[in-house]
């Protein structure tokens, strides 16, 4: 298992792979909200959390429908799928080694991000730690439907449109859990925990489904 | 198509496509009948019925909008209870079921979300507010949609059937999910002031035409479903009839 | 060891591809699989595998050195695609299918360096795989059926797309697998150049296809 977490990551250093690409896109779309909305400071510090949030969402699904679609394509699903190991399993270690290679950057660029939406510090450690602990559920999740799009050419809008209602409610609590850090009555602890509860579910149902989807479309 | 050997004995006969065919040849005209008979008593007794003192005429587009939104959680459940059936019993026919019911459903959230606009405007003043139940039925819609594009993307019925089964019951155990979620999200940015539709009680003056309707729109359902299913099955026929003429010709050549 | 398969069938989509096949290999024996194109060879292995689900009957191994549940997990599957990345080196490749495979009781994978020597290549374990050739991306495929022990390895065209030398070279590695008491199966247009194998002829089924619907 630990040789499967290293080769993805390998593969998704090496070129080709998603590594670089989503944080960019996050970046990206980060950046053109500005001239969207107009550059007013106070407007930017106001709704940083949640452009950071739906950036980090978008960027999280893209490459996603690769995660099982590159195997396939070279034969290697086979041989996955053929092993003693559980496949729940197999995905699992494959959504985490996804994770690392494409989430884990979008929350390390996210504190820079939060600079130049003039957030201030309180505003980004909460958001650098919700995405911290939310865009695993979103990978999780999105592994159900890119194990369910695996056998389509042109799968990956599909996937992202099957996944993303789906992914809503990881981003209520995630903006919740920011603004509720920053604005003083509401109690940051309660829509923190329900992320992380909704982030322990997704691993378990979407590996799940995901296996499920492969068995059923190896012909 | 009389031999005795259609009879229908066991529910689990109903697997056969061609019993089902026979089943829904004698039923469907009495559904569809009881369904236009209960849309008659239903549509009287709503436009007979008192105008609420608060809403006025507006008042009747519940007698539509309840039936519609009710519906479009009932036919989730259907299309789950159909998903379970392919992927535990590998049923034919509950690929068929669930296949069917998924543009009904469509149907009828789309039918729930234009009424309630409808109501909304002169209600809240505007057509759409971000309500946690509006919303909810909103993504309800989304996935429906995202169901039937998986189901066209794929062209081996069977896969396809497979394929939405796992997404249909994963939608099933997330609704809820989503649902706590969005009413969460609604009350802590919600405005206090908006009318719900839940009062405390209901006037039985409105309560029996509402659940006459109701029936109403679940004897369309099982109608359209019934159908549905009845020409899912022929265009499946029709297609291994085109396999088979393709393979004949390919044999005589 | 033996594989025993009993009336096995199989559908792709709404189509039966054959029905009612049986057959029995003990360990030390290799059966070859032939017929024309859409017979259903293919599709037969996958079924073997565990790749595809068989519409009617059972594959068991009897008498293998741990329990399995599925043939699968005892056996190599050598399919039409290589199973490697491109982007990754020939090394890194069969070290990651070493480690992830693990050895079935009973035997013991040869490592990288071995394998790669073994099929002919020594000397370019370093390069990624995508500069090699097709012919030398095949052997490379083959040098993973041994870097982990299978007692059953399941075979599909395994020397399309090869020269005669490397042919040869294959017919050798599947001698040695059964001198150890395995047991191939390979479909194959090709002569494999191996002595005394028993064949199983597939004709397609060309019946009417029985459908649901």
């Amino acid at each position: 298992m630990i040789a499967l977490l290293a080769r993805d990551l390998k593969l998704s250093m090496r070129a080709g792979g998603g590594a670089l690409i989503g944080v960019l896109f996050f970046m990206t779309v980060v950046a053109v909200i500005p001239f969207g909305v107009g550059p007013d400071l106070n407007l930017l510090a106001r709704i940083g959390p949640a452009i950071l949030w739906i950036g980090a969402l978008l960027a999280s699904l893209l490459g996603l429908d690769r995660l099982f679609q590159a195997e396939r394509e070279d034969g290697s699903l086979d041989l996955l799928l053929m092993q003693e190991t559980p496949l729940v399993l197999t995905v699992f270690v494959k959504c985490l080694a996804h994770w690392l290679a494409t989430g884990l950057p979008l929350v390390i660029a996210s504190p820079l991000l939060g600079l130049f939406m003039n957030m201030d510090e309180v505003a980004i450690g909460a958001t650098t730690l919700t995405l911290l602990v939310g865009t695993p559920a979103i990978t999780f999740i999105g592994a159900a439907g890119a194990g369910i799009a695996v056998a389509l050419p042109r799968g990956g809008l599909l996937v992202s449109i099957l996944v993303l209602p789906l992914a809503i409610p990881v981003l209520i609590f995630g903006v919740s859990a920011v603004y509720a850090a920053i604005q003083d009555p509401a109690p940051f602890l309660p829509p923190f925990l329900i992320l992380v509860a909704l982030n322990l579910f997704f691993a378990v149902i979407g590996p799940v489904a995901a296996a499920a989807a492969l068995r059923l479309s190896s012909d | 198509m009389s031999e005795p050997s259609l009879a229908i004995r066991k529910f689990s006969d109903l697997a056969n496509p061609t019993r089902f065919l026979a089943l829904v040849a004698i039923v469907w005209p009495w559904l569809a009948g009881l369904t236009v008979c209960l849309f008659a008593v239903g549509l009287y007794l709503s436009f007979a019925s008192v105008d609420d003192y608060q809403q006025g005429q507006t008042v009747r587009i519940m007698y539509v909008h309840v039936p519609a939104a009710w519906l479009s959680m009932m036919c989730y459940t259907v299309m789950a209870l159909s998903a379970l059936g392919t992927l535990v019993w590998r049923h034919p026919l509950a690929d068929v079921s669930a296949k069917a019911a998924a543009p009904l459903g469509a149907g009828f959230t789309l039918v729930a979300l234009i009424t309630g606009s409808l109501w909304g405007k002169p209600m809240w003043g505007t057509w759409w507010v971000w309500d946690a139940r509006l919303t909810s039925v909103f993504v309800l819609f989304l996935m429906y949609l995202g169901l039937i594009a998986l189901n066209r993307a794929m062209d081996d019925p069977t896969r396809a059937a497979k394929a939405s089964a796992i997404l249909i019951l994963v939608g099933f155990v997330n609704i809820p999910i989503i649902k706590f979620s969005v009413e969460w999200w609604n009350t802590l940015h919600q405005p206090a002031s908006v009318i719900r539709m839940d009062g405390p009680t209901i006037d039985p003056a409105f309560l029996w035409p509402l659940l006459i309707m109701a029936f109403a729109f679940t004897m369309l359902f099982f109608t359209l479903h019934v159908l549905a299913m009845r020409n899912e099955i022929l265009r499946r026929r029709i297609a291994v009839l085109r396999r088979h003429a393709a393979r004949s010709a390919g044999e005589a050549a | 060891m033996r594989l025993v398969a009993e009336g096995l069938s199989a559908r792709r989509g709404e189509d039966l591809i054959f029905r009612d096949i049986s057959f029995e290999i003990a360990g030390g024996e290799a059966l070859l699989v032939k017929g024309a194109n859409g017979s259903g060879k293919s599709t037969l292995l996958r079924v073997l595998a565990g790749l595809l689900a068989a519409e009617a009957g059972t594959v068991r191994l009897l008498a293998a050195t741990q329990p399995v549940e599925r043939l699968g997990e005892a056996a190599h599957y050598l399919g039409h695609r290589n199973a490697m990345k491109r982007e990754l080196t020939v090394e890194e490749n069969l070290t990651f299918w070493k480690a992830f495979f693990g050895d079935f009781a009973g035997g013991a994978g040869v490592c990288v360096d071995e394998a790669v020597d073994t099929v002919g290549l020594g000397g370019i374990a370093h390069l990624p795989f995508g500069y090699l050739s097709a012919g030398q991306q095949r052997r490379m495929a083959m040098a993973k059926l041994l870097v982990a022990w299978r007692p059953v390895w399941i075979l599909d065209e395994p020397t399309a797309a090869l020269d005669v030398a490397a042919e040869r070279m294959f017919a050798g590695l599947v001698t040695a697998h059964l001198s150890r008491g395995g047991i191939a199966i390979a479909a194959t247009h090709q002569p494999l150049g191996l002595e005394g194998l028993r064949e199983l002829r597939m004709t397609g089924f060309t019946g009417a296809a029985e459908t649901v619907w």
